[in-house]
């Protein structure tokens, strides 16, 4: 079986991005786009840097999208201890420990976000 | 100007394929397991194994995930069981919607469990459900101990973490110890095998195991 797929997992999500902005544009006559905002957790595999970059590739050929900025906004992981409850935000990345108790089962609360919150433009 | 507010998830169109295979996996009483490491971890020959221990036991299927080449899939076709080959043409992780379309050319209504073998790589195909049951990870003692805290993602969401290559042990700087300490903090539940897919040795835990599993899955 044969894929059309790029070769860096950040293109093809930035492709998803610019596909929901430019369906979503189409549907509320918006003909420039001003920002684009997105919310990424620390406990994803989706580097920011890599975003902004996969960003201008696409966008700089769009008429759309043309001179628009990408606003990426991090969340922490921040994990909840099923045992005492105790939330605290993981700044290691890895210890998915409490460190109130100590126990080592833990929800992830927060961390995990991979969303586009919104994007501002001008109407037709 | 206007504001737009969309609260639109990037994966979501993955994640709904893989909600759709997970339901397909389920109606068919299948386990389906997504089986990850670095390239050259020993993944194929694990599953080489996998398939000679289930001979005559039970029936497996395997999605072979690579890049350009179909070399992996031949040498499980070889083994004498059902392979799709899914080349992702440069793209470094399978999606949900490539497994699902390989699933259908699988006779799935004779099998038990389905093997993906997903691309060499710990970092992007973490981020993709791709509908089956757990995740396995595979590292080799010569990749280093370090690897956990560095992947720490991927690690964290193994059901099953394989450690392969424990014959070299003794020619490596692994570090047991710390690789233990670090997993204790990443993902304490995860069942860890120590195996060689060279020698075989400590491999036929990862085996009892499966079957167990399997078992788990079947309709009632």
């Amino acid at each position: 079986m044969k894929y059309e797929v790029k070769n860096v997992h950040e293109l093809s999500i930035m492709e998803g991005v610019l596909k929901m902005v430019r369906d979503s544009a189409a549907q509320s006559n918006i003909n420039k786009v001003h920002k684009i905002n997105l919310v990424i957790g620390k406990l994803t595999m989706v580097l920011p840097d890599s975003m902004q970059f996969c960003f201008q590739v696409l966008s700089s050929q769009d008429e759309l999208l043309q001179g628009a900025v990408l606003e990426i906004e991090e969340r922490d992981i921040i994990i909840q201890c099923a045992s005492c409850e105790q939330q605290s935000t993981l700044n290691d990345g890895f210890s998915f420990i409490c460190p109130g108790c100590g126990a080592s089962e833990v929800e992830i609360i927060n961390g995990r976000e991979l969303y586009l919150d919104y994007y501002e433009g001008d109407e037709c | 100007m206007v504001q737009i507010n969309m609260e639109s998830n990037l994966l979501g169109a993955n994640d709904l394929v893989a909600r759709r295979n997970r339901a397909l996996f389920a109606d068919k009483g299948l386990l389906v397991i997504n089986l990850m490491s670095s390239p050259g971890s020993g993944k194929t020959t694990i599953l080489e194994r996998t398939i000679e221990f289930m001979d005559g036991r039970l029936k497996m299927g395997v999605i072979e995930g690579d890049l350009y080449t179909d070399q992996d899939a031949l040498r499980i076709e070889k083994k004498g069981v059902e392979v799709v080959q899914i080349n992702t043409e440069g793209a470094c992780h399978l999606d949900a919607g490539m497994v699902g379309k390989a699933f259908n050319q699988l006779p799935s209504a004779d099998l038990d469990m389905v093997f993906i073998e997903n691309v060499g790589n710990l970092v992007c195909p973490a981020e993709f459900d791709l509908g089956e049951d757990f995740k396995a990870v595979v590292l080799s003692t010569a990749e280093g101990n370090d690897k956990p805290l560095k992947y720490p993602l991927i690690f964290h969401q193994a059901r099953a973490i394989l450690l392969n290559k424990i014959d070299l042990l003794p020619y490596t700087d692994f570090n047991l110890d710390r690789f233990r300490e670090d997993l204790a903090r990443i993902n304490p539940s995860a069942t860890v095998f120590m195996v060689s897919g060279r020698t075989g040795e400590g491999i036929e835990n990862w085996y009892l195991w499966l079957l167990e599993e399997v078992e788990k899955k079947k309709p009632r």
